[in-house]
């Protein structure tokens, strides 16, 4: 941005995207650097240490020692996963919705279906005093409720973006009226197990949830990447981006389809963790500069966030928390650190 | 959305609205006043408020030391919440902005829940200076946040800010509830949000406060007209944008910090109802600002009398209703109606 303030000469303009793409790459690459390190490390500490080395070729299934690949794969292996792949699918998903509807604000939590999947569950918890595969189940149907309630009542000729988001305020609080009902009137015992799946954890993922995520997130994640140059001409606008031949509906209506899915797919397998969603675009942005607005960094970012909250939530703490309780306790003071150390104009979104 | 472009509409059919809302909002409270588990006709309240009746009969008790103080506390918060949620969605320009999003309930529930664990408080009159405090500082701790850095609070870190900021208490909340069952089961019905249980002394100590904030608000239409345009324009019109926006969220805390103190956190007035102001108003502030301050406790005051009716001898906490009634409503004017944007 700066250099554009002088007379830019072609050359000057290149060594500026060059410079973009440069600091864009260094980033991407030092992100999944840290998650790959903080799943590791996920999977190494724990009453039963162990060394990297041992965790990694037990994940490869390159050593056979029975009593490491039961810890390792049976145990932490899951946990570990379901942090990765539900950071990457929130992280992605939040950053899309923040881009569509140009609003630094407006992450998945927003538009319904967080708490559409949280009645759901609670109604699952409260009346039926379900658990486990049932409650996760009640919450992808309770999202794929919601995400269709969603469609049906902002669609007409085509998403517009303001009125997207007035829909998903309306949405989410007609759900939330009705999970605080709920919650007034459980059982206490009822309403600690339900707080708890609220907040969100991701040790309580089944096996089944686990890999269909997984595979919607090695899906998913390239579809939007793709589409991820119709996103950044929508961030000038609908009208610029027609001009440039683009149809906006269209790359509208699909990158919304696939952040809503991975959303659901996340919520099932681990409850409604807030935040990741809201933070991880942000946080992304704030670290590439000038070229902000990567799903692939917005991601890691995610994913990042998620596994050292899983980390502190369940080794750090004195007593085991879920993880919902941490990241906003993890994401929020760095958020805010920053906010106050940027000196930028807002590269929210 | 070009073909929804606002119209300003005249001021020769909005001042008559105005004064049509007062005699709603009238119209609402008499209800308030009158409907609930048990009806009080008409001669029975003038006789009460008189002082006439001043017998300790059980109605002549029932409206003066419960009916009213909640009419009264229910028009006061939500004249309160719809003003702080207008001048939020102003002074951020996000359509998404409001008191809950500025970090007020959380730190609000914050001091509330440690009151509760760590000073061992009970009961709804003592915690409402807790939760007036909270709510203050939540909401202080967020300008301060977005004002760090050269070019001060802009709307994209302000939004940024309150979410941070209200992230980080919800997660302090929810560890403390995760581990005091006490705490938790004081926090689920303080967290619903209600007019009920919560009287005389509560409306005492909170009204000042809530009264000279909404007369102060009032002044801010001008401001927040100018503030639209955008931080350079304002500029370009000769306004003191810092200046405003530090004195409108001032304004903001006292509302929207004594509000949630007194009935816990309602969350769709204030969100909603600014978006029901600018679609009848139109754009102009100094005219969104009293139609939010007298819809919001209509909308507020409806709710809660519902509550009370439909589910008597026991009642809906107002939030419940205003989510399961309000929110479709809301949808629909949303879907079918005209829209001007923010």
């Amino acid at each position: 941005m700066a250099a554009t303030s002088t007379a830019p000469s072609a050359g000057a303009f290149r060594a500026t995207r060059r410079r973009r793409a440069a600091r864009s790459l260094v980033v991407t690459v030092s992100l999944a650097v840290a998650v790959v390190a903080l799943f590791v490390l996920t999977m190494m500490v724990g009453s039963f240490r162990l060394g990297a080395d041992e965790v990694v070729a037990s994940v490869l299934h390159l050593r056979d020692d029975p009593s490491v690949d039961f810890v390792v794969r049976g145990l932490r292996l899951p946990t570990a996963a379901s942090a990765l792949a539900v950071g990457l699918a929130l992280g992605a998903a939040g950053t899309i919705f923040q881009q569509l509807l140009r609003n630094p604000l407006a992450s998945p939590d927003f538009v319904g279906i967080n708490s559409g999947a949280g009645l759901a569950a609670i109604t699952g918890i409260v009346l039926l005093q379900a658990g486990g595969l049932v409650v996760s189940g009640l919450a992808l149907a309770g999202a794929a409720v919601a995400a269709l309630l969603m469609y049906v009542l902002a669609w007409r000729d085509g998403v517009a973006g303001y009125r997207f988001i007035l829909i998903g305020i309306g949405t989410t609080l007609f759900f939330d009226g009705l999970t605080g009902y709920m919650l007034t009137r459980a059982q206490l015992s009822d309403a600690r197990q339900a707080m708890h799946w609220l907040t969100g954890s991701v040790g309580q993922a089944g096996d089944g949830e686990l890999r269909l995520l997984l595979g919607a997130v090695l899906l998913l994640l390239p579809t939007a990447v793709l589409l991820q140059r119709q996103l950044r001409a929508l961030e000038l606008g609908d009208d610029t981006a027609r001009a440039l031949g683009i149809r906006t509906e269209l790359g509208r209506a699909g990158l919304l389809a696939t952040a809503v899915a991975l959303t659901a797919l996340a919520v099932a397998v681990a409850g409604p963790i807030v935040f990741v969603a809201l933070v991880a675009g942000p946080i992304a942005n704030r670290l590439l500069g000038p070229a902000t607005g990567g799903i692939v960094p917005a991601a890691l970012a995610g994913a990042a966030l998620l596994l050292t909250a899983d980390l502190i939530a369940v080794h750090l703490l004195p007593t085991p928390l879920p993880t919902g309780v941490v990241t906003g306790a993890v994401g929020a003071p760095y958020l805010l650190w920053l906010l106050a150390t940027t000196n930028r104009q807002g590269a929210g979104g | 959305m070009s073909s929804s472009a606002p119209v300003a509409r005249r001021a020769s059919a909005l001042g008559p609205g105005l004064a049509a809302l007062c005699v709603l909002l009238a119209l609402v409270a008499f209800l308030s006043v009158t409907l609930g588990s048990r009806s009080i006709g008409l001669p029975e309240v003038l006789r009460a408020l008189g002082g006439l009746d001043q017998d300790g009969s059980i109605t002549s008790t029932v409206t003066l030391e419960l009916r009213v103080p909640r009419t009264l506390l229910g028009v006061l918060v939500g004249a309160a919440l719809g003003v702080a949620g207008a001048i939020l969605q102003g002074v951020t320009r996000n359509p998404l902005a409001d008191a809950g999003i500025m970090g007020v309930n959380s730190g609000a529930a914050v001091f509330v829940v440690i009151a509760i664990t760590v000073l061992g408080v009970r009961g709804a009159e003592v915690y409402v200076w807790f939760a007036f405090a909270g709510a203050i500082a939540a909401l202080v701790l967020v300008y301060a946040i977005a004002s760090l850095g050269r070019e001060g609070a802009t709307p994209v870190k302000l939004a940024l800010a309150g979410a941070a900021v209200t992230a980080g208490l919800v997660s302090v909340t929810s560890g403390i509830v995760m581990t005091d069952v006490d705490a938790l089961n004081e926090l689920r019905f303080w967290q619903v949000g209600s007019l009920a249980g919560r009287y005389a002394p509560i409306l005492a100590g909170v009204a000042p406060f809530l009264v000279i904030a909404l007369i102060a608000s009032l002044g801010f239409g001008r401001a927040l007209n100018g503030l639209a345009l955008g931080d350079d324009m304002a500029r370009g019109l000769g306004q003191r944008v810092t200046r405003t926006r530090t004195a409108a969220f001032a304004v903001v805390a006292v509302l929207a910090g004594a509000a949630t103190a007194a009935c816990g956190p309602i969350v769709f007035v204030g969100l909603v109802v600014p978006h029901l102001a600018r679609f009848i108003c139109g754009p102009d502030y100094r005219w969104i600002l009293p139609y939010s301050m007298l819809l919001a406790p209509i909308v507020l005051l409806l709710a809660d009398v519902l509550g009370r009716v439909v589910a008597a001898p026991d009642e809906l906490q107002v939030g419940v209703v205003l989510g399961v009634l309000g929110a479709p409503a809301f949808v629909g004017i949303v879907r079918y109606g005209r829209l001007s944007e923010a």
